[in-house]
Order: C-alpha cells, then structure tokens, then sequence
C-alpha cells in the first residue's frame, strides 16, 4: 500500500483522459492521472504510482532509482503483484481508443 | 547476503558514515525519530544503525497506518459482512490484521465476501460491475493513500454509483508528530520526515516543528544514502544549533506538495475531532471523516456500525514501541507469543510495522550495508 513504484507512460486513453497505460519493467497496466491534472504527464513521461493512482512526475533516473530501491528492500514482488492487481485493465480493453504509440 | 555489493555508490555511503561521526558531539546523545514506516523498514533492511556511533539513535515513529489502526475499526468494518450481499474490499497488508473475531482473511476462510483490492479505483470497479452488491472500501492510510481515496469518492459521486461506500479510517501524520512531542516520557532531537506523505503535503506543515519546537526535520528519501544523507543534515542542525526544514529528497517532493491531490482531499475530507490511534490513544484533529456532501458514500453515515472499542492485549507493549519507548525486542511477547506469522500487535503484522522489520532482519545483522561500505 505504502510502495511507490515507477512506471512510464506508454499509451493515453482518449476516451476517458484520466486513464492513461504504465509500463512497469514490462507489466502493462491502467492508472489514474487524476491527481496531476495540474501538470498532466504526456507519453513517455515517468510517474510514481501509489495505489493505482499516479502522484508524481519523476525523471527516467530517478524511476530507475526508485526500481532499485524497491529491489533492494526486498519489494520487487509486492510492488509487481500490486501493479498486476489493477484492475481498470479491462476497461482498457472494452472502452480503448486508438492506440499511440512513443 | 548477495545484495551487499548491489548498493549504489559505497564510497559515498562510507563518507556520509564518516560525516555522521564527526558531527556528533560525544558528549551528546541524539534521539532522531523516523516517521515514516518505508524507512524504518529500510533502517532495518540495510543494517543503518551498524553505520552510526552509539550515541545516535532512531527511534521508530508511528507512520504505519495498519499498525495504528485499532483492533475496533476492524471489528466495525467486517460487522457488516454478515450480510451476504456485502463485499468487503481492502488492500492486502489488511486482510491479515487480526480482529476481535478474526481477520479478514479469517472472515474469507469462513464465506465473507472478502476481497483484496490494489487500488480503490478497482473496488469501485468492482461496485459497479456487481450493482446487486454493496461493495464496501475499508480504506486506510496517511496522506499518500486519502488522495486516491478522495478522487474515487469523486468519481463515484460524478457516477452517482449508488452501491458503494467508504470505511473511512485515513489519519494525517502532523497530529502524531504533535501528540510525540507533547508526550512526557520523549524527547526527540529531530525527525526524518517522510517522503511520500510529503510528496502530498509538501514542507510546509512540518514548519511549526522546527520554528516552534526547535527541533530540525529533514525530508528524506528511501535509499541508505538518502536516510545517511538526511542525518548528516540534521546533525549539522543541531551542531549549529538550528532548527530548519529542509528537504533531502528535492528529486521526488516539491516544496508545495501535490495541489491537486490536496483539492481532492479537501473537496471529500473532513478532519475528525479525535480519532484513536493504536499505542497512542486519542488524538485530536487526527483523522480524516468524510463530508456530508459525500454522507451517501460514506460506511458510517450510511449504515448502522458498532463503534467498537477493544482494549490491546495488556501483556502487548505496542504503545510504548510505537512511540520509540521500548524496542520491539523489549516488548514481553516479542518473538514469543507474538511473530509475522501469530501476531498479537498490529506492529508484528506490516512489513513496515518496526516489530516486523526487528524480527525479520535482527538475524541478518552481521552481514549489512557496513560490510559493503568498508569493503
């Protein structure tokens, strides 16, 4: 619940803008930008994510510090079976716009 | 212990060890108090302590939001699941925390619809995919989970999804800080601030710590030389007698904090006028509740709850640990009666519990981070 874990932003959802798919070391998942609506993440950006929801824009380092970081606390798996554990991922697929790709 | 060599830049992490010992005064001892359950756990990962002198110590603050939730807000939650229509959803560090009557995983075990959710944006999922139920979030958390919380009350309002609901128990850290440092039996020479509560909140709240109790707080991030680095700061502090905030972890936490996510919190939250804490007691303004404008997604304002109160197991010292009195190993069912796999206290259930992070790295000590260091 406390982790924080980075992904990068790899496909916007055209219908519902507040949707947007991570990658996180290669699991795909929908998260919601509702709380950067102040300085919205375009594609390509990296965020850290807290409980399905993104929180903060990082920079592509700093994500990667951060994977180390969860790596070294022995996190990697909670942090990867969190993100597995979205479950907006099927609305990506019934409701998803045309795909961009970075 | 393979992961020794994996950390980053060694050197760097001997020279902040080094800095540390030449900044505190052997005539002093210093009292620095973690707030934030992701660096007690990293304390204890990474062997931290075995990189500073004696007379610097940590003290393990209460920023484990599922160790200071009490026993009767569990109760209260999983009273309703006896209705076979009712789902009851948390994140998974709840579903093992021990109720009056069980967990509940327990509760699962025994027919309740009890489920695991990652985000509260699924159990809102989960509610409107399943009208026929009543789909209920057990929500917990400092201020790195209530903006998350607030946002899907927002949008289930937006929806009118009238067949969900919000067991509100977020707390917010500055009433804890307070309630620590206007207890009689600590003091505490400074604080490491927390990270992700403060990517929310910004530095801004911890401001009167400083100005008006004199005590230093450094922001810091999560990686050994982020909490070394943050000490460095804050022996610096003192040595210069200030008492400043600043923020060790400019990478990830603005100065201001999330305004977004603080407009969804107002927008949905109210602040309590006390709520208990586990090992605290009752702390005023500690807790947040949801508004009246939101009274139709609210658990408590919806449904009749017990309003449980239970009483700790007496023998548990989980108060005094959880304000950095004892050590977890000092606590009398440490590692007896009370482990990660039969816990009796909340702090042995959470990896982030300082309980959970003693009993499961005290055996890992001769090997740390100090090996790595000096290597």
């Amino acid at each position: 619940m406390c982790l924080a874990i980075p992904g990068k932003i790899v496909e916007l959802d055209a219908k519902q803008a507040h949707l947007a798919v991570v990658d996180v070391v290669g699991v795909r998942r929908k998260v919601d930008l509702g709380l950067l609506q102040d300085d919205p993440p375009i594609l390509g950006d990296w965020v850290l994510i807290h409980v399905g929801f993104a929180m903060s824009k990082i920079s592509e380092a700093d994500a990667e510090d951060q994977m180390r970081t969860l790596q070294l606390l022995g996190e990697t798996d909670a942090a990867m079976q969190e993100v597995r554990g979205y479950g907006l991922e099927q609305e990506t697929v019934e409701k998803r716009g045309p795909k961009v790709q970075p | 212990m393979k992961y020794v060599d994996e950390f980053r830049s060694p050197e760097l992490i001997a020279k902040a060890s080094e800095e540390i010992r030449k900044l505190a005064d052997p005539a002093r001892h210093y009292r620095i108090m973690e707030v934030c359950g992701g660096h007690t756990h990293a304390i204890y990962r990474f062997g931290l302590k075995d990189l500073l002198p004696d007379n610097v110590e940590l003290i393990h603050g209460p920023g484990c939001p599922v160790c200071v939730l009490p026993m009767g807000r569990i109760d209260d939650g999983l009273s309703l699941s006896s209705d076979p229509d009712f789902v009851f959803t948390a994140f998974g560090d709840m579903m093992r925390v021990p109720g009056t009557h069980g967990s509940p995983l327990e509760f699962k075990a025994r027919g309740k619809d009890v489920r695991i959710v990652y985000s509260p944006a699924d159990a809102l999922k989960l509610a409107r995919n399943n009208p026929q139920k009543e789909v209920m979030f057990f929500a917990i958390g400092f201020e790195t989970t209530a903006p998350s919380t607030a946002l899907t009350l927002i949008r289930a309002k937006a929806e009118g999804l009238r067949n969900f609901s919000v067991f509100c128990n977020h707390v917010t850290i500055i009433p804890a800080i307070r309630a620590i440092l206007d207890s009689p039996d600590m003091r505490i020479d400074g604080f490491v601030g927390p990270g992700h509560v403060s990517t929310v909140i910004g530095c801004r709240p911890y401001h009167w710590i400083a100005h008006d109790e004199r005590k230093p707080v450094v922001v810091s991030g999560f990686e050994p030389l982020d909490i070394l680095q943050s000490v460095v700061m804050l022996l610096r502090q003192l040595r210069n007698g200030e008492a400043r905030v600043e923020n060790q972890y400019k990478r990830v936490v603005p100065w201001e904090g999330n305004r977004a996510a603080l407009r969804a919190m107002a927008e949905v939250f109210e602040l309590r006028p006390y709520f208990e804490w586990r090992g605290l007691g009752f702390i005023s303004q500690s807790a947040l509740k949801i508004r009246p404008g939101y009274a139709e997604w609210d658990t408590e304002q919806r449904f009749t709850v017990p309003g449980v109160r239970v009483t700790d197991p007496k023998a548990a010292q989980c108060g005094e640990v959880l304000k950095g009195v004892l050590k977890p190993s000092q606590c009398k069912l440490f590692g007896q009666e009370c482990t990660p796999e039969q816990p009796v206290g909340a702090l042995m259930v959470s990896s982030e519990g300082s309980c959970a992070a003693y009993y499961n790295y005290q055996h890992l000590r001769p090997v740390t981070i100090a090996n790595a260091a000096t290597v």
